[in-house]
């Protein structure tokens, strides 16, 4: 499944990168420490948190993450975006809490 | 080869940037992905840690055939336990790093279980020496 698919069937806004949103998604993971993501997430997860600052986008870049999805409408800081699009690596969000928007995903990315 | 970077003690805005300088690097020269991936790891969690912690440092990162050699050298408070320090949890940051999601008291057991070696020197007041050491996997073409 692709970043796009999620996109169209979670019904998520892109903040950023929406050229790029080709990349394949394997998995997801959740959580708002940094080191916890940098340890632990694995290249192809998408990475829900809801962290909005630019240090997100150095981590999902040096980890190789698909893409970010920020939770409960929050938005992303403006440099946050910037970089996003520097490093080719979307920045989404929904209005649902981490819970339900994780719920959802791994509903649908365990019916493939 | 070499690569330096000056790390500024405090500059969230840019702290990652020499991990990922360095594993743009890495990419180019073809180093296994298992290997840079565990080098990026330990690397990124040492640069956050002389941003959050020193008042300055430099990254100086030694590439050879065999291995890479990393050094991070900063002035900065020193660490007074490293045996504490090294504890999981265990964190002296200040409330408005751990907001942003650092200073979970990871970063230390990330660096020691991504590299191959860790070597830790403080002195109190004057600052903190890192080295991480990744062997490279001899080349058998």
């Amino acid at each position: 499944m692709k970043t796009i698919d999620l996109v169209k069937a979670l019904d998520l806004k892109v903040y950023s990168g929406k050229d790029f949103l080709n990349a394949e998604v394997s998995g997801g993971y959740v959580s708002d420490l940094l080191s916890d993501v940098m340890g632990n997430a694995k290249e192809g997860q998408v990475w829900i948190t809801l962290q909005t600052h630019k240090n997100v986008m150095a981590v999902a870049s040096l980890k190789d993450l698909p893409a970010i999805i920020v939770v409960k409408g929050y938005k992303p800081d403006e440099d946050t975006m910037k970089k996003s699009e520097e490093e080719q690596l979307p920045i989404l969000g929904t209005d649902l809490d981490t819970f339900t928007i994780c719920g959802r995903l791994f509903e649908l990315l365990n019916k493939q | 080869m070499q690569f330096k970077y000056k790390i500024a003690g405090g500059d969230f805005t840019n702290a990652g940037n020499a991990s990922s300088a360095v594993k743009k690097i890495l990419k180019q020269l073809n180093v296994d992905h298992t290997v840079s991936k565990h080098i990026v790891v330990a690397l990124y969690e040492a640069e956050v840690n002389i941003v959050a912690h020193a008042y300055s440092g430099v990254i100086e990162v030694n590439i050879d055939k065999n291995q890479i050699h990393i050094i991070l050298d900063d002035k900065g408070p020193g660490i007074a336990d490293i045996d504490q320090a090294m504890e999981e949890g265990y964190s002296t940051a200040s409330p408005q790093v751990r907001e942003m999601g650092f200073g979970a008291g990871m970063g230390l057991a990330n660096m020691k279980r991504n590299a191959d070696k860790m070597l830790i020197s403080s002195e109190l007041g004057k600052g903190t020496k890192v080295e991480l050491i990744h062997y490279l996997k001899p080349d058998e073409g």
